[in-house]
């Protein structure tokens, strides 16, 4: 999955409408992907899982920090979030398959709030950026 | 048999009620063909699909993107028999259209995004529960009688 030119200016737009909101959306992002998919829960047998539950906020806070990361990174996402994928392929094995369904909660959420801005161009960019995050996440798991 | 809560009856339902089904089926139908290009392989007889614009204005995207949706309708006044109602669906999807399942799902999802982006904080996350929930139903019983 190569991000275009135009991709990169369409994610970094979206990223720019979400602005100080970010916090807030990975909350709903990370609320949402476990009420739609309650397997998602058994990552985090840890955690307080009720809606707006301290623990989602704060984590929500860290996952999109590390997308606002990749986007400011977005010619080497690979490298901008290296020690991230350390972590996932040797500590957290979070199931690749994972990676999509917080993908699609984080669509609907910027949807919801930013129905206009999320025209069908937007949409395939920021699904394939989505994808790229996924893909270097994922990268050392084997 | 799929076993449906009374709240994601209503839900959906409530949801369903409040959908255009026109600009939907069209919306829906054309994100999947610019999101996921590869998609436009089953549509070469749909004309121009060179670019977003193009994709968005095409009149048998549009039309087709009803259809779609229209039949989408069936399972959600058929909620309790939705295997049967697409039954003919399926064998037609498998037989004629050559259509890999995966497609489905990928137009279940975009459906979900486009729902969202109509009906902003009304789309709660039970809401979307329950339609998640739909859309792999409507899924699973077109992909049933593949062979």
């Amino acid at each position: 999955m190569v991000l275009s030119a135009a991709d990169k200016t369409n994610v970094k737009g979206i990223f720019t409408k979400i602005g100080g909101h970010g916090d807030d959306y990975g909350a709903e992002t990370l609320d949402r992907m476990f009420t739609v998919y309650p397997q998602t829960k058994t990552y985090f047998p840890h955690f307080d899982v009720s809606h707006g539950s301290a623990q989602i906020k704060a984590h929500g806070k860290k996952v999109v920090a590390a997308l606002v990361e990749a986007v400011n990174h977005i010619d080497d996402i690979a490298g901008a979030l290296s020690k991230l994928s350390d972590l996932h392929a040797h500590k957290l094995r979070v199931d690749p398959a994972n990676f999509k369904l917080l993908g699609q909660c984080f669509l609907v959420v910027v949807g919801i709030h930013h129905p206009a801005a999320l025209t069908p161009e937007v949409h395939a960019s920021l699904d394939k950026f989505l994808c790229a995050v996924s893909t270097v996440l994922t990268a050392k798991y084997r | 048999m799929v076993h449906w809560t009374a709240e994601e009856k209503q839900l959906i339902a409530s949801v369903w009620s409040k959908v255009n089904v026109e600009e939907c089926g069209a919306e829906a139908l054309a994100r999947l063909l610019i999101v996921y290009p590869w998609t436009q392989r089953f549509f070469s007889s749909f004309g121009n699909l060179s670019s977003p614009t193009a994709i968005l204005g095409n009149p048998k995207v549009r039309a087709h993107g009803r259809k779609v949706l229209t039949s989408f309708g069936e399972a959600v006044k058929n909620l309790d028999n939705i295997k049967a109602t697409f039954s003919k669906l399926s064998e037609l999807h498998c037989e004629k259209l050559h259509v890999d399942p995966e497609n489905f799902r990928l137009l279940g999802d975009i459906l979900i995004i486009v729902l969202a982006s109509h009906f902003a904080r009304d789309f709660t996350p039970a809401c979307q529960f329950a339609w998640q929930k739909l859309v792999n139903v409507v899924a699973h019983a077109l992909a049933r009688k593949y062979h």
